[in-house]
């Protein structure tokens, strides 16, 4: 429980997550810089600090991304927080998502969806390699780890192209070696 | 449903996405390559995580709204732990440069796994009535977009996807008109 933080305000910070919950298009990542300001700049409930640890943790573990807003939550308030956190970022999305899935899987064949599955392909399959250049960009930029780095990434690729093996094993391989210091 | 998503969350470091195609297309046989990229483009447009929308609609498909709960809940559950865990003791592990290792080594495999994706995915675009030019040129506009010039990555999706979706529109329907 962060000092100036009252249970009292626990119905205001879940309302926060309910609103942001609609506006996080393209993953809850996107309303990061959203939750900065109102809980370090705004509310000084967190720190600089607290905040990039939240982040950075979430991407460590395993799961989804979005695990970033409980550990906020829970640095806030423990685990109401938590709870409070989670339960707001994803309550609206989920009933829109079901919502509109619903409907779309009804009128998978009309014009409009056809199109719609059509058009997004090609700029969804953009993304997946924006994502992994995005997420290849530090080990090309750093001299230090950028020949194991580079090998890791090729050789996932190649695994993943050419066998049938499960990817725990590889990110295993990857934390051995890593472990290592050959990356 | 429950045990198949915690397992996928489970494997997923730095993203599910890659995981969950990997297991759910690959090896398990739930989806084909092209259902996958229709519900995870939609899941994309749509508020909320993506990986998250996409356990939902996949649930929702097989079982109804259980098995959509049990997907989210799948997905969540166990991994929230976990986090929670690290996050208590994150101090005392932080210290360590083999985790610290251990780490950078997961990453680069997240983003083989990313890059992998793609290549596979490129496999759909064949059959898209849009065809293999503009389908190229819609996804390196998406790449230069989101990878060099750092666009924000809701005003790339809702930008690019009407554009898309109306120039989708257009050629179905210039196709039915000359069978």
């Amino acid at each position: 429980m962060t000092p100036g933080f009252m249970l009292s305000d626990l119905p205001q910070f879940f309302l926060h997550f309910l609103t942001l919950s609609l506006l996080s298009i393209g993953g809850a990542m996107s309303t990061a810089p959203e939750m900065h300001r109102l809980l370090v700049h705004d509310r000084g409930w967190l720190t600089d600090a607290d905040f990039t640890t939240a982040i950075a943790l979430a991407q460590a573990a395993p799961g989804p991304n979005v695990l970033f807003v409980p550990v906020l939550g829970f640095q806030v308030a423990g685990l109401p927080g938590a709870a409070a956190a989670l339960v707001g970022i994803l309550l609206p999305s989920t009933l829109l998502s079901l919502g509109v899935s619903r409907w779309g899987s009804r009128r998978r064949d009309t014009p409009a969806v056809r199109a719609f599955t059509a058009g997004l392909a090609p700029v969804t399959v953009g993304l997946m390699f924006s994502s992994g250049w995005v997420l290849a960009l530090p080990f090309v930029r750093e001299p230090a780890h950028r020949v194991g780095g580079i090998v890791l990434i090729a050789a996932t690729v190649v695994a993943m192209l050419r066998t049938r093996l499960a990817p725990i094993w590889l990110i295993a391989i990857g934390a051995v070696a890593g472990a290592l210091g050959w990356a | 449903m429950f045990i198949a998503f915690t397992v996928l969350a489970l494997q997923g470091f730095g993203g599910v996405l890659a995981v969950a195609q990997r297991e759910l297309v690959d090896r398990r046989g739930w989806l084909t390559r092209e259902e996958f990229i229709a519900a995870y483009s939609l899941a994309q447009l749509l508020p909320g995580p993506n990986v998250v929308n996409l356990s939902l609609m996949l649930g929702d498909r097989f079982f109804g709204w259980r098995g959509a709960l049990a997907a989210i809940g799948g997905m969540l559950l166990v991994p929230l732990v976990l986090v929670l865990v690290l996050a208590a003791s994150y101090n005392r592990l932080s210290d360590y440069p083999v985790v610290a290792g251990a780490l950078r080594g997961m990453g680069a495999v997240a983003a083989g796994l990313m890059l992998a994706m793609g290549f596979k995915m490129l496999g759909t675009l064949r059959r898209n009535p849009l065809g293999l030019v503009l389908c190229a040129l819609l996804g390196l506009a998406t790449l230069v977009a989101v990878a060099v010039l750092r666009v924000p990555l809701a005003w790339v999706v809702i930008g690019f996807g009407v554009f898309a979706w109306g120039l989708a529109r257009w050629c179905i329907a210039r196709q039915e008109r000359q069978p």
